[in-house]
């Protein structure tokens, strides 16, 4: 089970295990990670499931598909580590993924 | 999410009782505590289920794409931490709003300071002949999606009743599961009044790629069949063999208790722009509710997660006695096959539409003005163009039609700076 950090957006460190093969998302949203959410449930349509990604991490990502980056484009103060966390799906590899949550989402 | 105290000095109700553990019911649990509401907090709902997604179900789920566990917003632990008191399998039975106390079918009562009723809509059930025959089915719950599940196999030739987008959706799911699917729509088209024609062509092609027939124009008559059902007999007597049949005709909001205990109800529990019912301490919101919209002037009631959301939103501060009436711009998005439709705004009273990009190309975007106002953007793999409009509605921007034309130009561009005339 890979291990996730949220900072949310008041600096409060969030860590948990989560199981593979769900998402980024998810986790969030099952222990109520604030600032997150995730009106769509992972649909890839309401872009409120924003994250900063650790620019460590960035590259260990599989790149945005076109309808996560055009989501992107026009949320809430996008910048170049934005991601929609329930696009990113987690894997052993991805253990300590660390994100923070912006101010607002849209 | 930690429960901060309950200020001494605001006069917090005491006890909140929330109806219904749906989309909206999940929601007020959520921002009550995230306002600091510390007071008793029961949530009574009538599927046993804790608080789950609906969308997968005529997606994901339904495909077996996502797993039960998938479906719930939150788990367990979350409710038990934020003093959440959850009676699931349970249904609220008679509401006296005189002496601010529901009823539970196992006949406790409780008071309440402050009701949310969030009851949800249950789909319509078609009153022809043969509608109660085995594999005839709805959905709207995990269990009828169970059931269509357990009731389909590869090859199944399925009847969709409706061309919704409930019934498209399951067309599209049922479809990639190897069936074969027909739907029947009563209308000229399918999407009639809810998506443009330039949508509602691209859905329909992407069906018929797909290999689903679709027939429009005519409604059904009847379903044959000795306790299963065998056949639909459409209007026009055509006759289409079936081993499965899911109706997708639409919902209606569920109102009796709110009804019976004397609320005003008209198509919903009608509420205003604070989620508020005739009743200062009950409240409702989501699906079962018709708003007095402030944006747009009118009663409304919207069936989606965005409203549900929302409303449960503005419902639960204005329970703690926050003042902000709902203004939100609505939206909707649906899936079928790899397709997304992402629609944002209302296009009703538009007197202008403008179409963006080349819809053979498959990808544009739809946008609806009114006075030079956008009013509405339908985007079809297009999530740009739909970010972009919901922040120029959101503004109530006017709009330049020729740019927004030119998908050259970006959406966001389109915009016409306020004083300028044109
Ligand atoms: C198959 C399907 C796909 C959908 N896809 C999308 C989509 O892609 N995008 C989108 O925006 N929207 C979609 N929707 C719509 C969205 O799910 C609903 O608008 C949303 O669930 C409404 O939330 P709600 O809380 O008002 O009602 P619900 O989620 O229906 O919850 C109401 C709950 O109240 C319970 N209840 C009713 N009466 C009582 C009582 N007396 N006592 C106790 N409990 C009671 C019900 O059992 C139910 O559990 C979809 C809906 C369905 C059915
Ligand atoms: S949850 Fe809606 S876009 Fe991620």
């Amino acid at each position: 089970m890979p291990r996730v950090v949220f900072l949310e957006p008041d600096g409060r460190r969030r860590e948990f295990s989560v199981p593979a093969g769900t998402t980024l998302m998810e986790a969030a949203r099952q222990h109520g990670v604030d600032g997150i959410l995730a009106q769509c449930g992972g649909a890839c349509a309401c872009a409120t499931c924003h994250v900063y990604v650790d620019p460590a991490w960035l590259a260990r990502l599989p790149a945005r598909e076109d309808m996560e980056a055009g989501m992107l484009e026009n949320a809430w103060e996008p910048r170049p580590n934005s991601r929609l966390s329930c696009q990113i799906h987690l894997t052993e590899d991805l253990d300590g993924l660390t994100v923070s949550v912006p101010e607002r989402q849209g | 999410m930690t429960r901060p105290a309950i200020h001494e000095d605001s006069t917090p109700p005491g006890t909140v009782v929330i109806v219904g553990g749906g989309q909206a019911g999940a929601q007020a649990v959520d921002s009550l505590r995230r306002a600091g509401f510390g007071g008793r907090l029961v949530l009574i709902g009538a599927e046993a289920t804790l608080p789950y997604q609906r969308p997968p179900l005529s997606k994901k789920y339904l495909q077996g794409e996502l797993a039960a566990e998938r479906l719930p917003f939150r788990h367990r632990a979350f409710y038990d931490e934020h003093d959440v008191e959850l009676e699931l399998g349970r249904r609220a039975v008679q509401l006296d709003v005189a002496a601010s106390v529901v009823e539970l079918d196992d006949g406790r009562r409780l008071d309440y300071h402050r009701l949310l009723l969030c009851l949800g809509a249950t789909p319509r059930r078609p009153s022809w002949p043969g509608a109660n025959l085995a594999g005839v089915h709805v959905l709207r719950t995990v269990e009828d999606a169970d059931a269509i599940r357990a009731d389909v196999r590869s090859g199944s030739r399925v009847v969709i009743v409706g061309g919704g987008y409930v019934g498209l959706e399951t067309a599209a799911t049922l479809r990639a599961m190897g069936c074969e699917v027909t739907v029947v729509e009563a209308a000229e088209r399918i999407l009639n009044r809810v998506a443009s024609p330039e949508s509602a062509a691209h859905f329909g092609a992407r069906h018929r790629e797909h290999g689903v027939r679709i027939r429009c124009g005519t409604g059904v008559a009847r379903f044959e069949g000795a306790t299963r059902v065998a056949r639909v007999v459409l209007g026009d007597g055509t006759t289409l063999e079936s081993d499965v049949v899911v109706v997708g005709i639409g919902a209606a909001p569920v109102t009796e208790l709110a009804a019976r205990a004397g609320l005003p109800c008209d198509d919903g529990v009608l509420v205003d722009a604070h989620c508020r019912t005739a009743d200062a301490r009950v409240f409702a919101a989501g699906d079962c509710a018709r708003q007095e919209s402030t944006r747009y002037g009118r009663r409304l009631r919207l069936e989606s997660v965005d409203n549900a959301f929302e409303q449960a939103k503005t419902a639960a501060a204005a329970m703690l006695g926050a003042a902000a009436p709902h203004d939100r711009v609505p939206w909707f998005w649906s899936d079928q096959y790899q397709d997304k439709l992402l629609i944002v705004g209302l296009a009703e009273g538009h007197d202008r539409r403008v179409l963006r990009g080349d819809p053979q190309s498959g990808s544009f975007s739809v946008s609806y003005l009114k006075d030079g106002e956008l009013i509405a953007v339908e985007a079809v793999n297009h999530s740009k163009d739909y970010m972009a409009g919901r922040k120029l509605i959101a503004e109530r921007a006017r709009v330049d039609p020729a740019a927004l034309a030119d998908p050259r130009v970006e959406m966001k561009d389109a915009r016409i700076a306020p004083g300028t005339s044109h």
